[in-house]
């Protein structure tokens, strides 16, 4: 059996007597004897380490990694540098509780006050909190933030991530919040009409979910005509090139903060990053680290506008958040600072045109492209067979797209070369 | 110290991406606004963050009683395995993830086993992410009963302030109950309480003062004979896991959370994982798809109709349940309850060594922690429970939760953890003592601790009145 309890049985037993207790199960004298587990848990013995090592080497073995992936749809793959595995590696980040005790705590929270800056700088935005679970989280959260007790229905694009609708849906039905979905024409968010004195914000994605880039600008003007606040769930990498959230009018930013220096790891943990204008700024849910002094004048850190918090405020509070994503933060400010501003811009234009490279080159071997806008480094192409084609894509080593009914939904990035496209086009035309 | 930005140099860079082999372009939406990030080399990155990490105190830098918080030491066969390119390196979306797909199916067998549930999803992404899950199960399970008027959580008033912001979260009201004086549900105060608008109860078993509440039975039949359902608030099971389980309390849903009990590491603030398990009624409401196995193969297949419907995005913090897997495969069906044990004796070593200094919140054993009452000490010599926790900083202790929770007054809540050895509590108790001792002889000293960290007290008032949330950028 594995355990990881130093005091050897010698030291027990004194800790025990020393303490009046006769034996270990005199712990638990309070607990009535008839709710006790009886014969032990039906569980496996306990393992040394070498054991357990290979058990978990044998269960990462059963997973199939791909050597070239050209899928996204929410769970991107980017270079991420030795520097960020590295600083995230260091026990004192990742084995700390968040950080309450802001004397010993500077650290972590100077992380993630310089974290907030680069999230503002992205986005545009005046504030950003200390992060949420995930981007689909932060879009329910962002929805709860514009709700009033008179406006309490919320327009989503059907253009974004299904998993983002999802959680949108089953967050607003537990606060009786109703969604309606806005239609797409052409694999793009039409204007919606916002008439409807009812409705509190409209949440759209940019590039959304088949990489198409939204005319999100004109939407949010149309919003904020009818005073309607946007909400914009965008691709970090793409705030890089495209106008940012702030340039597109958004009132509140939101998005999967994945892509910055997080491996897919089936899904998570990923980070879901947030920011808004300064006027909502106190409806931000979660953490947010302040600057201050300390009694002698020195910079000090802290966790500011806790009077929003669940722990303050409980049932009235912003939101239940206590947890959320702090070393994930941590990853993706390392990952910013490792590219730079120029790093950043670069790999974007490179998602970019590795995309639009891959797209005509399909288009040449027949796979046709489904919609007809720009699109950023995702795109869907129609395909008789997607199965047939990803099941031969991954005899070479290949994560062929997403099947989308009767379409490939790709994704491109700067870790795919122009020799893996080509050798990817040479497959889908012999399909 | 210096910031990120304050150390950027213009045109200074890492080395990362090489250049691009196809044709540029380029797209006609574009940016206006210069993107301002720091400009650092390598080396600048790696000290900064080797200096923050200086100042920041963790597990490994030294005994952390944080209450409630369960900061038990974080194994490294847990990293290693979580660091397993067969687990980073895979996407969430592939169907040929039999090992992820096959280790969720099996943790989920073993954590219900542990908490007598019958099923688990593992898509919530921490433990107040758990509850909200746990209460919209609650939620569907009446509105698919027709029981319309059931819109009233019961929550003690030592409850932590998630249950009740996640039931507000969730559209119920909230009514709290006073607890009796030993933080135990005063039954009387329950019935009360409990009528044709109940929907449910939340509680922690043991409670938040440290004390099993041997009522439970009583407590939750109370609840289930007016209608309602029961939610465990699994915060506290490293006290009782593998001893007593939830589901056999009488509890309809649970939740854990992993980076407590199970061992995976806070991270600073997450993430965690809080997978949320419910009794076989309960089961078709659970968000996500459920993992079914057919011929060996492992495959999702998505949930009915009466699904809540999803909580996150894919399957959850993946990487955190295969840490907590790694710990579980380690402890087996002896490792468990040894936990639990060992976490109960060591609590109540260090307050046997308190006693007698210290007043505690309540009398006779305690499980996994313990509550302080500094309230005396306030009024005799203006000494509080926050110059106490700021005074064990400069003995190399991570404070305890300061307080909390909110029906004790000036309290300390204590929670050793099974990890820590005699010798550890043995100096910790001296501390202890030292700082009470000082307390009585110079409070003023008490006031301006700590001395010896990075800073002295901020100051939060100011934080809050003129937020400061970015650091300010020369162009």
């Amino acid at each position: 059996m594995g355990s990881y309890i130093p005091s050897t049985s010698a030291q027990r037993e004194e800790m025990l007597k020393e303490a009046g207790f006769e034996t270990i199960d005199d712990l638990y004298r309070d607990i009535p004897d008839d709710l006790k587990v009886r014969g032990g848990l039906q569980l496996p013995e306990g393992c040394s380490e070498l054991e357990t090592d290979r058990i978990m080497r044998s269960l990462a073995r059963k997973n199939v990694v791909y050597d070239s992936v050209f899928r996204g749809a929410g769970a991107y793959r980017h270079y991420i540098p030795a520097i960020v595995k590295s600083v995230v590696s260091k026990e004192e980040f990742v084995t700390a509780y968040t950080p309450y005790q802001a004397e010993i705590s500077q650290g972590v929270l100077q992380s993630i006050f310089e974290y907030q800056t680069m999230i503002c700088e992205l986005t545009g935005m005046d504030v950003s909190n200390a992060s949420v679970y995930d981007g689909a989280t932060a879009a329910a959260e962002a929805v709860s933030m514009c709700r009033t007790p008179k406006k309490t229905k919320v327009l989503v694009s059907e253009a974004v991530h299904p998993d983002v609708l999802k959680v949108i849906r089953t967050y607003c039905w537990a606060a009786g919040d109703e969604v309606v979905t806005v239609p797409v024409c052409d694999g793009k968010t039409a204007v919606p009409d916002f008439s409807d004195p009812a409705v509190s914000c409209i949440y759209l994605q940019q590039p959304n979910f088949f990489g198409v880039i939204e005319d999100a600008k004109e939407i949010g003007a149309a919003a904020h005509e009818a005073g309607v606040k946007m909400i914009l769930g965008m691709d970090p990498f793409a705030m890089c090139l495209l106008p940012s959230p702030a340039e597109y009018g958004a009132d509140i930013a939101v998005g999967e903060g994945q892509p910055l220096g997080m491996p897919l790891s089936y899904g998570g943990p990923y980070l879901g990053f947030m920011a808004a204008s300064e006027k909502m700024m106190r409806k931000l849910p979660g953490r947010i680290v302040g600057r201050t002094a300390d009694d002698q004048g020195r910079t000090a850190y802290v966790l500011t506008l806790q009077a929003r918090e669940q722990h303050i405020r409980r049932e009235k509070a912003s939101s239940n958040i206590c947890s959320n994503e702090a070393l994930c933060a941590l990853t993706a400010a390392v990952y910013l600072s490792a590219m730079g501003p120029e790093g950043m811009k670069e790999a974007a234009s490179q998602c970019y045109a590795k995309a639009h490279y891959l797209a005509s080159e399909l288009e040449k071997a027949g796979l046709k492209r489904r919609y007809s806008s720009d699109f950023f480094c995702e795109f869907v192409t129609e395909c008789s067979d997607p199965e047939g084609l990803n099941a031969k894509l991954a005899e070479k080593g290949i994560l062929g797209g997403l099947p989308v009914d009767g379409g490939i939904l790709w994704c491109v990035t700067e870790m795919n070369t122009k020799a893996e496209m080509d050798l990817l086009v040479k497959e889908a035309a012999a399909v | 110290m210096k910031t990120l930005f304050e150390r950027s140099v213009s045109g200074r860079r890492c080395s990362i991406l090489p250049a691009c082999d196809v044709p540029a372009c380029a797209p006609e939406q574009t940016r206006e606004k210069q993107l301002r990030l720091p400009e650092l080399s390598e080396t600048d990155i790696s000290r900064h963050y080797t200096e923050l990490a200086k100042q920041t105190f963790g597990v490994n830098d030294g005994f952390y009683p944080l209450g409630s918080c369960t900061m038990k030491y974080n194994p490294k066969i847990n990293e290693t395995a979580a660091g397993l390119p067969g687990f980073t390196d895979v996407h969430p979306t592939q169907d040929d993830a039999q090992g992820s797909m096959e280790l969720l199916a099996e943790a989920e067998k073993k954590l219900c086993e542990i908490t007598g549930m019958d099923a688990m999803t593992f898509q919530p992404a921490a433990g107040a992410h758990g509850e909200l899950t746990g209460l919209m199960l609650i939620k569907r399970y009446h509105e698919l009963h027709g029981n319309t008027e059931r819109n009233v959580i019961i929550v003690p008033d030592s409850a932590h302030g998630t249950n009740p912001a996640s039931s507000a979260m969730c559209g119920f009201k909230v009514v709290n109950i006073p607890s009796a004086p030993d933080g135990c549900v005063d039954l009387e105060k329950l019935k009360e309480a409990c009528g044709s608008d109940t929907a449910g109860l939340m509680l922690t078993n043991p409670n938040t003062l440290g004390i099993f509440d041997k009522n439970i039975k009583e407590i939750t039949r109370i609840v289930h004979d007016a209608g309602g359902l029961c939610y465990y608030d699994g915060a506290n099971l490293n006290a009782v896991m593998g001893i007593v389980r939830p589901g056999d309390m009488g509890f309809d849903c649970i939740h854990l959370n992993l980076h407590k009990s199970f061992s995976t590491p806070h991270g600073g603030g997450g993430p965690g994982s809080g997978p949320v398990g419910c009794k076989s009624f309960l089961e078709p409401y659970l968000p996500d798809a459920k993992i079914v196995c057919e011929n060996g193969k492992y495959a999702w297949q998505a949930r009915g109709e009466e699904s809540i419907g999803a909580m996150r995005s894919f399957h959850g913090n993946f990487l955190v349940v295969v840490k907590a897997f790694t710990y579980l495969t380690m402890l087996g069906r002896e490792g468990v309850p040894e936990v639990a044990r060992n976490a109960v004796l060591n609590a109540n070593y260090l307050k046997h060594l308190l006693e007698g200094t210290y007043e505690t919140a309540t009398e006779g054993t305690c499980m996994h922690e313990f509550v302080l009452t500094l309230e005396s000490l306030k009024k005799e010599n203006g000494v509080s429970a926050m110059d106490i926790a700021k005074a064990l900083q400069d003995c190399g202790i991570h404070p305890p939760t300061m307080y909390f929770p909110l029906n004790v007054h000036e309290a300390l809540m204590v929670e050793p953890t099974e990890t820590e050895s005699k010798e550890t509590l043995d100096n910790a108790a001296k501390a202890f003592l030292d700082v009470y001792a000082k307390a009585l002889e110079d409070p003023e000293y008490m006031h301006h601790t700590p001395y010896n960290s990075p800073i002295s007290r901020p100051d939060e008032v100011t934080a809050a009145r003129h937020p400061v949330l970015r650091c300010q950028i020369d162009d």
